[in-house]
């Protein structure tokens, strides 16, 4: 076991694939010498050659689609968007083209791709490259879209998407990249996709969370132990599929429920995880469920970038409200 | 059968006046400049690099946020901006600041736009021009519709547009230049061909020979120029904008430069995709370098005259930077009534949540 940060580990998930499978390619805007703008491909092409891992012009709805065009010769493609800010130029390539593929083809055709994207806020970065933009891709039906809170996660996680047969977006959360290192086998080793992990239990209220969020929620957790609340913490890991069994056993022990997600109130998967929890477990809430979420603007200019985030003391605000109804 | 790329470098020859030495050699082509207009040229490329030094150390100090290094490309940033009129329309990408300045927006605005506060992007009166777009390609679709929008509105002026090497893979690219072409409005393309996006060489990019043939397809004129080369890019940018208002449509242009520095200050690291042979080939070629020995061949420039600019530039940026510092602080509230004209409901609430908290 080595201690990694999470751009380690997921460099690390993608030399495990590279070396396990010849299909795999790992290709992108700066991702061959220059190793991406994070070092997330850092040293992959000198390892496995210009023909598995290399830089592509500069166009996203070109990445996407020649991932289509890839996957239907036997490859199994890991695109990088370089920020998925900039998703948007590759939308009908990834919702209208790539998603759809299996379910036009009558079940005839798979779209093995796994388009890796840096995003999340807090890092001040220009207009358009921090935006939780999950729920664009959640909505379309054929995607599945994986949120790593962290480094453990993001290899296992990472590694099952390679190997998954339908399109994966994984978004990796830029502050989640060097905050902090974990444990992780030098190995390979899978994480299942649609499977939530109980990072904390507890009692009294239920708090879903992914990606970076999961981390202030277990710090507004520690917060609330002092006052007596113990909160249970899940990361969902899979923002689609969702896994609403695991919330639900929660839900029926805490009967209280926050929703947590960096995204904008009318955008993420709070709203679709909500209504779906409150349809299977109405009878055993004793509050509302109630969501933390960003304003509904665009993303914020850098400068009132924090104070725009959500973070672990609206969540210590939202839980109180749900004790106390 | 004939080849359609036989030869096709010979067509897009690079367009130069001045050359390296600081000479003429191409007497022909020689824009019409008044000695004061030459000497203003100077003045803003010697100001535009001293701020571009600045706004470096300011960013490593903390005092400024994002920042896209602009030495070397200043032949092609303010040659094109030199040829345009007040009411030119300029649409430029984030390493285009500079345009912007010279085109009148004050330096306090630019500095707020890289520390990430909305009034960076508020336009004063009469500054035509969008602030600058991250998303590469986005402005060349835009361009074409605010050119087709003059066109129909007939009025004598010309939207501007840039991206770099990189930006001609989008497919906005293409969109924007075959639109301009379909309409004949009068649109410039500018692509600033600095031999790198981020780490990726231009021929790694495209196979295309130029960047400026890549106007043939959309059926517009296109030209290769020498783009440290600032009387070069101003005759060139002068022919496209006169054609361009007499019907003839739009031009691509694409300049041949180099950025000294970083791709941008977050991290970039040049070692790792170039090598001090090609810095040192591209810095002899300097646009200021080459511009000052021929100004001072005509007595029209010297040191002192160069240590005033630069002591100017350095006393307006303190100046600058000081305002910057004094504007209010930007608040999620501010956010929240940028969003629409009428604020709906759900806004409404918001803001006075964000509001009780501003106020606590
Ligand atoms: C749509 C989009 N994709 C990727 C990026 C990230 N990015 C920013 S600058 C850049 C390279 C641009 O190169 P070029 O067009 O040559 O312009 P230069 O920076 O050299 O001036 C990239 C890939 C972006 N901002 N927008
Ligand atoms: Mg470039």
């Amino acid at each position: 076991m080595a201690q990694m940060t999470m751009i380690q580990a997921i460099t690390d998930a993608l030399r495990v694939e590279l070396k396990n499978d010849e299909n795999v390619l790992v290709y992108g805007e700066d991702v061959g010498q220059n190793g991406g703008v994070f070092r997330a491909t850092e040293g992959l092409q000198d390892e496995f050659g210009e023909d598995r891992v290399f830089d592509t012009p500069l166009a996203e709805s070109g990445i996407a689609g020649i991932s289509i065009g890839l996957a239907t010769q036997g490859f199994r493609p890991v695109p990088e968007i370089q920020f998925f800010g900039f998703v948007y130029e590759a939308m009908d390539a990834i919702n209208g083209q790539m998603a759809r593929l299996r379910y036009r083809s009558g079940n005839t055709v798979s779209m093995p791709v796994t388009i890796r994207s840096p995003f999340g806020g807090g890092v001040h970065t220009p207009e358009l490259h921090a935006d939780s933009l999950e729920g664009l891709i959640t909505q379309q039906p054929g995607m599945k879209v994986v949120i790593p809170s962290g480094p453990y996660d993001a290899k296992g996680l990472l590694i099952q998407s390679i190997r998954d047969n339908d399109p994966v977006v994984f978004l990796e959360h830029m502050k989640l990249y060097r905050s902090f290192r974990e444990e992780v086998p030098e190995d390979d080793y899978t994480i299942d996709l649609g499977k939530a992990n109980v990072v904390r239990e507890g009692n009294d209220v239920t708090l879903v969370a992914y990606g970076a969020m999961v981390h202030s929620a277990l710090k507004a957790a520690e917060d609330l132990e002092k006052d007596g609340i113990d909160a249970e913490v899940i990361d969902l890991r899979t923002v689609m599929p969702v896994d609403f069994d695991t919330i639900i056993e929660s839900v029926e022990k805490t009967n209280r429920m926050v929703m947590v997600q960096e995204a904008q109130r009318q955008a993420g998967i709070a709203s679709y995880v909500v209504s779906n929890v409150q349809e299977r477990a109405i009878l055993h809430l004793e509050a509302p469920i109630l969501t933390v979420a960003a304003p509904d603007t665009v993303y914020a200019f850098t400068q009132a970038e924090e104070v725009w985030l959500p973070n672990y003391n609206d969540i210590i605000e939202k839980v109180n409200k749900v004790i106390n109804f | 059968m004939k080849r359609s790329l036989e030869n096709i470098e010979e067509q897009f020859e690079t367009f130069q006046i001045l050359n390296e030495e600081g000479k003429i050699v191409n007497e022909d082509a020689m824009p019409e400049l008044s000695d004061e207009d030459l000497k203003e040229i100077m003045y803003r490329m010697v100001y535009t690099r001293i701020l571009d030094q600045r706004s470096i150390a300011l960013n490593r100090q903390g005092r400024l946020g994002f920042y896209a290094p602009t030495a070397g490309q200043e032949a092609s940033q303010l040659g094109t901006q030199f040829a345009l009129e007040k009411e030119d329309f300029i649409l430029p990408g984030y390493r285009d600041v500079p345009q912007l300045i010279w085109h009148g927006l004050p330096l306090y605005q630019a500095f707020l736009f890289s520390r990430g506060h909305y009034h960076g992007n508020q336009m004063p009166e009469g500054v035509n021009a969008f602030s600058p777009q991250i998303i590469i390609g986005a402005q060349y679709t835009q361009a074409a519709g605010v050119a087709l929008g003059m066109k129909k509105r007939d009025k004598k002026a010309v939207a501007i547009t840039y991206t770099g090497d990189g930006g001609t893979s989008q497919g906005d690219f293409y969109e924007g230049i075959n639109f301009a072409g379909a309409y004949q409005a009068p649109a410039i393309f500018v692509v600033q061909n600095n031999q790198f996006a981020i780490s990726v060489p231009v021929e790694q990019q495209t196979a295309a020979k130029t960047l400026a043939q890549k106007a043939v397809a959309a059926g517009i004129e296109g030209i290769q120029v020498d783009g440290m080369d600032i009387l070069a890019v101003y005759a060139a940018t002068k022919d496209a904008r006169e054609r361009a208002v007499n019907g003839e449509g739009p031009t691509l242009i694409e300049t041949l430069t180099y950025r000294y520095g970083p791709h941008t200050m977050a991290g970039d690291d040049p070692t790792r995709y170039r090598t001090e042979d090609m810095d040192s080939e591209w810095e002899k070629k300097d646009p200021i370098v080459r511009f000052r020995k021929f100004l001072e061949e005509k007595g029209l420039w010297t040191e002192e005259e160069e240590n005033e600019v630069i002591e100017k530039a350095k006393e307006e940026i303190k100046a600058a930077i000081k305002k910057t510092d004094e504007q209010p602080k930007q608040k999620v509230s501010d956010l929240i009534s940028n969003m629409y004209e009428e604020l709906p409901a759900h806004l409404q609430e918001q803001m006075e949540e964000y509001k009780a908290k501003e106020s606590k």
